[in-house]
């Protein structure tokens, strides 16, 4: 390339540096508006949840609302136990150990929400339909899930999330 | 459709393939780029740029807010107290919105006084002058409404007196105010139709806006000298002159707002509002914001309900037929030795009204808005008519070249009848 008059160089300079200036100001104007946008302080805050689980019964399974979705906590049967540790994880479409989705065995702790396209599934009742895996059914376009959550059958693509819990004391989960 | 219509050409096919279609291109290249500014046009030209920037960043400070805000009476005050203190930067959404507010009519009000000394509003822009009168209504109109939704004492006792003013119109009077309100005071049904005005009078600012760009740009910008561009040597390209000249008042600017928005954010707001709207007191004094305070002072200084609302209205009503009152032909008060001192005696008399309007109205603040009042009325219906007849204006230079020639070799241009010496005709700065 030819050399350029060094008058047209320090044009092109003060050029590039002012609409980069522009540029990185304009951006660092929006972002402050992007941020509004993401959830407040008070909304992060509600973001976890304590629950006391000592009058779960074994094999009956309750729902609290943590972050705006249902969270299924299922203190599970030995034959339900059992019946998920049985399966062979390479069977599955989204392979999972039931071990790696408990922290202790009888408790599950799942977020109600199909991973299809968000309703949530039925099996809480004891008089819900479960589906053919004796776990959850989503009454929408029927997908079922085993005893561990797990996508067994049905359009659904993964198996039912797992929030972020620990166990406080023997009695009481924080969810979240 | 006209077959013969010429049509742009770019080197870029996709420009050409919308200019074919819709000659936005073209349009935005002519009024934008090629446009040609008075050379002599000063920094008081920027304000219109600094304007529209403000009405932009209201709009989008504002739709934030609103994506967090609460228009109801029991949830309005504390969603503004969630705003500041738990959603993510909403102490400086809304530290730009209230503080961009007082700024926009400080700009506004400069870019009045700018058309008022610089003769901009007369022939053949008098439209044009129509138009942003119309602006300054909505814009105190939609800056009234706003002032309620924080729902705090000023904000409920503010709404309760403006509306009351209505209240002052005889017969209808009482129900218009009702009717207005949608309740018997100002309640939850008040609060949320001023919101829903609130939210859309501002696009309604941005079209009248529309034209108003649109209209000064048939005869082109005004400028210090009042006299029109005559050839290519009076004027420059928008684009890049203006363009960057407006860039560095826009950078001014922003040290200005940032400046009270970092630092003061509540110098320009009233302490009351932070406690919450009560029905049942009203605070000591009642301020209203100091854009409205000259207004309000000429509502103040009449001591007759509806003649004291008449007059409020009527101060703004006079400005739309200013272009009709003033009988001179020459626009520039620089070139007019009486009404010059006159226009500066308006501006400090508007300022003084402001400055009382903020006061209580007794004693030696109500004489001083009386006066002002006199004078504010006196200044349109006798000084502008009248100066103008008796007043010999300086000559006027005979083109905006010709100025900067007389500037420079002084001796040329007045002894040749403002002629430009030849030398000073060739196009030296481009």
């Amino acid at each position: 390339m030819a050399k350029k008059p060094k008058k047209n160089k320090r044009r092109d300079f003060l050029q590039l540096s002012t609409v980069t200036l522009g540029a990185v100001g304009t951006a660092a104007f929006i972002w402050p508006f992007l941020k509004s946008m993401s959830p407040a302080e008070d909304t992060l805050a509600a973001g976890s949840t304590e629950v006391d689980i000592s009058a779960i019964e074994e094999g009956q399974s309750i729902t609290i609302k943590w972050r705006g979705k249902p969270v299924f906590i299922k203190k599970r049967t030995k034959e339900e136990i059992d019946a998920a540790k049985m399966v062979q994880a390479s069977d599955l479409r989204d392979p999972q150990d039931d071990s790696d989705r408990v922290q202790k065995e009888e408790w599950l702790v799942l977020v109600g929400v199909c991973t299809h396209l968000g309703c949530v599934p039925l099996g809480q009742k004891v008089s819900d339909m479960k589906g053919e895996y004796d776990g959850w059914y989503c009454p929408c376009h029927g997908s079922h899930y085993d005893t561990s959550g797990r996508i067994r059958k049905g359009p659904a693509p993964k198996n039912l999330d797992i929030p972020p819990y620990a166990f406080l004391n023997d009695n009481t989960i924080k969810i979240g | 459709m006209d077959k013969n219509r010429k049509v742009h050409q770019f080197k870029n096919p996709v420009l050409n393939w919308i200019e074919f279609r819709l000659p936005i291109i073209s349009y935005f290249k002519k009024e934008y780029g090629d446009y040609p500014m008075p050379k002599n046009c000063n920094y008081f030209w920027s304000f219109g740029a600094l304007a529209t920037i403000t009405l932009i960043t209201m709009i989008v400070s504002g739709i934030f807010l609103a994506m967090n805000y609460t228009p109801h009476t029991d949830m309005a005050f504390d969603s503004v107290e969630r705003i500041m203190r738990d959603v993510n930067y909403g102490w400086l959404m809304r530290y730009i919105h209230s503080n961009g507010a007082s700024f926009f009519f400080i700009i506004v009000y400069i870019h009045i006084v700018r058309a008022m000394y610089f003769g901009s509003y007369k022939y053949p822009r008098e439209l044009n002058w129509i138009l942003g009168v119309f602006i300054f209504l909505l814009m105190m109109a939609t800056s009234f409404l706003g002032y309620t939704l924080p729902w705090g004492q000023m904000s409920y006792w503010g709404a309760t007196v403006i509306t009351n003013l209505f209240s002052a119109i005889p017969i209808i009077g009482e129900g218009l105010k009702t009717w207005l309100l949608g309740d018997y005071n100002v309640g939850n049904a008040t609060l949320n139709r001023f919101f829903a005005l609130h939210y859309v009078l501002p696009f309604v600012i941005f079209g009248v806006v529309a034209l108003h760009v649109a209209a000064v740009h048939v005869h082109g910008s005004n400028n210090p000298d009042g006299i029109e561009i005559k050839s290519n040597k009076d004027s420059v390209n928008f684009f890049p002159y203006m363009l960057i000249k407006d860039t560095v008042a826009m950078c001014a600017f922003g040290v200005a707002i940032s400046a009270v928005i970092f630092f003061g954010p509540n110098l320009m707001s009233e302490v009351d509002n932070y406690i919450p709207a009560d029905p049942l007191v009203t605070p000591a004094h009642i301020v209203p914001n100091w854009y409205l305070a000259p207004f309000y002072a000429i509502l103040r200084a009449v001591p007759d309900k509806l003649g004291g609302v008449l007059l409020m209205f009527g101060a703004i009503a006079i400005l739309f037929v200013l272009p009709w009152l003033d009988r001179s032909k020459v626009r520039s008060c620089n070139y007019r030795p009486m009404y010059k001192w006159f226009m500066m005696g308006f501006f400090v008399n508007f300022f003084a009204l402001g400055y009382v309007g903020m006061l209580p109205a007794e004693g030696l603040y109500l004489l001083i808005a009386r006066v002002g009042l006199l004078y504010y009325f006196g200044f349109f219906f006798i000084i502008t008519p009248f100066v103008g007849w008796i007043e010999k204006p300086s000559k006027l230079p005979l083109s905006i070249s010709d100025v900067y020639a007389k500037n420079i070799m002084p001796n040329i241009g007045a002894g040749e009848a403002g002629m430009p010496s030849p030398a000073m005709q060739k196009d030296t700065n481009l």
